[in-house]
């Protein structure tokens, strides 16, 4: 066991996922091609982004349930300007901004007023989500204009015979590596996130921090909406009401990012995305239905935490850290 | 003298209709037909208010029933199905005249509706029915749709008439009556053409993403696949999306309330083939027979009445300028 011991959740969750991989290559005729690896990581691309968006949260030793809610509303309110005559950049702009005002609220919430951050963020998506549906716009699908066809590009174009959602997944996973690594306020997200008390002692601005990193999620999160409206030709407003945000903490969780903060790279959002990859293209070429697919996923996330309990037993540290 | 003494008989009764005409006659019904709407109240349950079928149904029975002096009630619980039970349960106790339910699924409702009819409930159910049968169904014939659905599949895809034969099904939610009865359609056709083969069929949650990516792995899995069946219109822009990014020759053949989106979508070559229901037209059945229950006062569940509403396959070439409607919120 000492050899294993050594064996991180990420390095897990990779080897299942490799195993998988392996698995449905030799099953599934058709798995092993480069249009449907491409496929396959278009198809979390989404997912991912939004996972690095919680990812640093998460390592802030917060969480951001808002960010579903955030993302579809400030989104689909771009598209409904735009439906109404405004011009592109303008409509983008006030959306983006609406989307860091709200992730600011949140921030200034969980810093200043002190809420905990998972009533905080579970409270502002309910409200950004009522807010949206009630002024902003009727129907819960908004589609795209004819006038916004240039944010199609981003959803359905490609590069190179990439897809450009692969691309945005890798930009957002590129610069918010070289933010959590080079940049003196990545630095400080992780510190805080680590340690609250020891980092305010060493003079690191705490809560001016904690403000930022839910802005950068609200940030991170409409650059996904985009990806998305532009990838469907549409905002679904109701994903606010859907498990999607639970996905997304998996994805953060599976990769190995504890959510007792301070611990946890880019490296395992990309991870525990690809695992979910991996498996919902082959259940989907093996023509699963979509409630067993659920049962699948669920029996395999848990082997995963499983797996990794036997291996990296919780100690009294850890556990006074206080996991959610 | 005998053509003067008729042309003046004539000429004296029209006279004496003349001055009937110019002060009316009371049409003997009207009195009768306002009272039996005077103080009445409907009450609406849709699976979610805030999309087309819905809002449609919501504007066209207000504008039908309010003017006589029915109150109309929404209660909307937001695809929660439990919140949508819990309304109907105080409504039992609120007791409206009439009850139109939008059912989620099959079994959820099925003893609720049964329950509210014994407490002297009239209810109406629309497009998607419970198990339980109630007064009313208007909707659409989802077991005659999905087969004639399945015979323009069979029609673009047999390899006779020179297609691969290899066809894909986007349902919605499985136990939800759309996709449950159309399945059984799509099944019994599909069962006797051996030539085409379902290469996919598999449940998108009326979820525009999930249908999306179903279509694309799909799609790939099957470079040669040409049609995909989805069952609604506004989950299917994924599906059409996926197509349109794969820049294969998918027939992509979906269905809807009609709404302007789903003519956009033809145009702009997002469908290759929209089956419409008519909402617009379902809200006038609806009303109508909620009209008649109110004037005829039968005992609620003494009568079962199903109105299979008129099914439209619409095309590029086919649709016409008045072939969908909007909510007035969309002009």
């Amino acid at each position: 066991m000492q050899g294993l011991g050594r064996l991180s959740q990420e390095k897990i969750v990779f080897g299942l996922a490799v195993l998988l991989c392996i698995g449905f290559a030799v099953m599934l005729p058709g798995f092993l091609t480069t249009s449907n690896l491409l496929n396959l990581v278009r198809s979390v691309s989404i997912l991912g982004i939004l996972g690095v968006a919680m990812g640093l949260v998460v390592i802030g030793r917060g969480i951001d349930l808002s960010l579903v809610a955030l993302m579809a509303i400030s989104v689909a309110w771009t598209l409904q300007l735009v439906a109404s005559g405004m011009s592109l950049p303008q409509a983008v702009a006030l959306g983006l901004a609406f989307s860091l005002v709200a992730g600011m609220i949140n921030g200034i919430l969980i810093a200043y007023v002190e809420i905990p951050a998972i009533f905080a963020t579970l409270a502002m998506g309910i409200a950004i989500y009522g807010f949206g549906r009630y002024f902003l716009f009727t129907l819960d699908v908004i589609y795209m204009p004819e006038s916004a066809q240039a944010l199609q590009w981003i959803g359905q174009g490609s590069l190179l015979g990439i897809p450009v959602p692969i691309f945005a997944f890798a930009a957002v996973c590129l610069v918010a590596t070289l933010f959590l690594r080079w940049t003196t306020y990545g630095r400080y997200l992780r510190a805080v996130g680590d340690n609250l008390p020891a980092a305010r002692i060493t003079g690191i601005p705490a809560r001016p921090i904690i403000t930022l990193q839910y802005m950068i999620s609200s940030l991170i999160g409409f650059a996904a909406g985009l990806v998305t409206a532009g990838s469907i030709a549409s905002m679904n407003t109701r994903v606010a009401n859907s498990t999607m945000v639970y996905d997304v903490i998996l994805v953060v969780v599976l990769g190995g990012i504890g959510l007792s903060g301070g611990r946890g790279n880019i490296r395992n959002v990309v991870v525990g995305t690809l695992l979910i990859g991996v498996l919902l293209n082959g259940m989907t070429i093996m023509n699963i239905q979509y409630t067993l697919q659920n049962v699948i996923k669920g029996v395999i996330l848990l082997t995963a935490i499983v797996i990794d309990t036997v291996l990296n037993p919780r100690d009294e540290q850890t556990a006074q850290q206080g996991d959610i | 003298m005998r053509p003067i003494k008729t042309s003046m008989i004539a000429a004296s009764l029209a006279l004496t209709a003349g001055t009937a005409f110019a002060q009316g006659i009371d049409d003997p019904t009207r009195a009768e037909y306002f009272e039996a709407f005077k103080g009445k109240t409907v009450a609406y349950v849709p699976v979610a208010m805030g999309f087309d079928l819905t809002e449609g149904w919501a504007a066209g029975l207000k504008q039908a029933l309010e003017p006589l002096g029915v109150k109309f009630e929404i209660r909307d619980p937001n695809w929660n199905t439990d919140a949508g039970a819990q309304a109907i349960t105080s409504l039992i106790s609120e007791k409206p005249d009439v009850l139109v339910v939008h059912n989620p699924d099959v079994q959820s409702y099925a003893r609720l509706l049964q329950k509210a009819e014994k407490a002297g409930i009239y209810v109406v159910q629309v497009n998607m029915r419970s198990s339980y049968s109630t007064d009313a169904f208007i909707g659409a014939d989802y077991v005659g749709m999905g087969g004639q659905i399945a015979e323009r599949l069979v029609e673009k895809c047999s390899p006779a008439n020179g297609g691969s034969g290899k066809i894909a099904i986007t349902q919605g939610v499985l136990t939800a009556a759309a996709s449950a009865y159309q399945m059984k359609g799509i099944m019994d056709v599909l069962a006797e053409h051996p030539e085409i083969e379902l290469v996919s069929n598999q449940a998108a949650d009326w979820d525009a993403t999930k249908a999306r990516n179903i279509a694309a792995t799909v799609i790939q899995q099957h470079p040669d696949l040409c049609a995909i069946a989805g069952f609604w219109d506004v989950m299917d822009v994924g599906t059409g999306a996926a197509i349109k990014e794969s820049g294969k020759d998918v027939y992509l053949i979906t269905q809807g309330g009609g709404n302007q989106s789903a003519c956009d979508g033809l145009e702009n070559g997002t469908y290759s083939e929209v089956v419409v229901y008519n909402v617009p037209g379902q809200a006038r059945d609806m009303a109508s027979m909620i009209k008649q229950m109110l004037q005829l006062k039968a005992e609620p569940g003494s009568m079962k009445t199903t109105l299979f509403t008129q099914l439209e396959f619409l095309t590029k070439d086919t649709m016409k300028p008045g072939s969908c409607w909007s909510l007035p919120s969309q002009n």
